[in-house]
């Protein structure tokens, strides 16, 4: 059993998976359904669009798999795109008006970013750069927060590239957000489903630590 | 939710150490000539990563050769070894040479001379790859008494296209580039600051962000490129590579003059 980095885009993943394995875990790259199903934790990456990792991952087959791993257990962390992904559709990609499914774990819809805060003042789209990830304020949401976020200062700045973000159907599973033209959700979790819209994999030191704290929360027991 | 200590979260302004590179190796010219061997460049950007470097240039200034393949092998190895982003510039003559970097691991390319002959190819790279991943470099140079004109040039400095350097940027926005690393040739290696007059009338015209480089001499020039040019970005080569200064130092300076940066 190991880690599975779910490689649904045929993109290069060898930075998350090295961010893994620095964390002191085996860690497979792998587009097999055979190999999802036997993992002992799923990490869903960010690469391409939302229809396209949509399409993909309905056409092999890896949607129903990590649906069921992850309803029967199994962690998972999405990151970028792969956050996106847990929720139940995105319009990235598509015509006006036309959605493309997720993996409905999380409630809610994936869209683009404002580009134009509440006094019209216009922010650049695509959303890239180091920003600050602030910590929802409710202790509920600190303490599921914990896990990941363990020994990781409220404000800390991590690396974010992306011009969509999600819409979370409920404030509980949002724990922590970020402001671009307008706030918006950047670590989601409901139960052992965690989401970051940061590369962990690129924020250096602190986002090491948080694939540290992903891989003890699977280690433990998934009990944080 | 409370908004009211959020009003200071932003985009931090980026410090970004640039490594030129050929055969493998990281070399950096003083004016494009004379140049001098210092190393391995992934564990030299590992290094700046650990000191707090925003994310890191390899710039391939023989690319157009034989030493292509070094310089591929170079970016898978540095998907492993750096923790923040990384682009490789200089060399791409098609879609297929930003294709296979990407696929080493390259989270951006940088088109130079390739999008100044073949335009279209931004438009391409972008559609492909996302604007995200495409950084348009521009080497500009002051047209003499013309008041404030730059051109463009290639060749590291010996072509001049006659290209305006602000329309040429604007185009390159528009056709999908996601950042303009713009180089002034005339402070390239000069050390008496960025051509602070280029980088604003760039950072104004375009939407996208703007990366000042050429000419870094001391800690006043950081913070002059981002308050008085406007840049997002500031880069440098040879103040960080001759140790003169650090990563940190520069941060810190900059936080102390009130531009947000990432110090944690």
């Amino acid at each position: 059993m190991s880690f599975v980095v779910i490689d649904y885009s045929k993109g290069n993943l060898r930075s998350v998976q090295k961010g893994l394995e620095l964390a002191g875990c085996e860690a497979l790259i792998s587009q097999s359904v055979a190999q999802i199903r036997a993992a002992e934790a799923l990490v869903l990456p960010g690469v391409g669009s939302f229809a396209d990792a949509s399409n993909e991952m309905t056409q092999s087959g890896q949607m129903q798999a990590i649906r069921e791993r992850v309803r029967a257990g199994v962690p998972l962390l999405g990151i970028c795109l792969g956050l996106q992904l847990l929720f139940e559709r995105g319009n990235e990609g598509l015509p006006r008006g036309q959605w493309a499914p997720g993996l409905g774990l999380l409630a809610g819809s994936c869209r683009r970013i404002d580009s134009r805060d509440t006094q019209g003042k216009s922010f650049k789209v695509p959303h890239v750069g180091w920003n600050q990830v602030r910590f929802t304020k409710d202790s509920a949401a600190r303490a599921l927060l914990a896990p990941l976020f363990s020994k990781i200062e409220d404000g800390s700045n991590f690396y974010f590239t992306h011009s969509y973000q999600c819409e979370p159907v409920s404030g509980q599973d949002v724990l922590a957000t970020v402001k671009h033209a307008r706030e918006f959700a950047c670590v989601v979790r409901k139960d052992h489903i965690f989401g970051v819209q940061f590369h962990p994999e690129k924020s250096s030191r602190k986002g090491l630590e948080v694939l540290q704290n992903f891989v003890g929360f699977v280690k433990t027991g998934a009990t944080g | 939710m409370c908004l009211c200590n959020l009003a200071v979260a932003m985009l931090t302004k980026r410090v970004i150490p640039c490594l030129d590179v050929t055969g493998g190796r990281v070399v950096k010219g003083i004016n494009f000539v004379n140049l001098r061997d210092a190393g391995d460049p992934v564990e030299m950007a590992a290094t700046y990563d650990s000191e707090g470097a925003d994310e890191v240039i390899f710039l391939d200034i023989t690319a157009t050769h034989e030493k292509r393949q070094t310089t591929i092998t170079m970016a898978a190895r540095a998907s492993e070894e750096l923790h923040i982003p990384y682009t490789v510039g200089g060399g791409f003559a098609d879609i297929n040479g930003i294709r296979t970097m990407i696929a080493a691991g390259a989270d951006k390319v940088s088109l130079n001379s390739a999008a100044v002959r073949d335009p279209f190819l931004l438009t391409t790279a972008a559609g492909l790859f996302g604007s995200q991943a495409i950084i348009c470099a521009i080497d500009a140079k002051r047209v003499k008494n013309a008041g404030d004109r730059w051109t463009v040039y290639l060749n590291g400095g010996r072509i001049d296209t006659g290209l305006d350097a602000v329309a040429w940027a604007a185009e390159a926005a528009r056709r999908g580039a996601g950042e303009i690393l713009l180089t002034s040739m005339d402070r390239d290696g000069s050390k008496d600051g960025f051509d602070v007059a280029l980088t604003r009338a760039v950072a104004r015209t375009v939407d996208i962000p703007v990366i000042a480089s050429g000419g870094v001499g001391c800690l006043e020039h950081f913070a002059e490129g981002i308050v008085d040019g406007e840049a997002d970005a500031v880069l440098a080569a040879s103040v960080f590579h001759f140790g003169e200064l650090s990563i940190r130092e520069v941060k810190e300076y900059l936080a102390a003059s009130n531009i947000a940066v990432r110090l944690d």
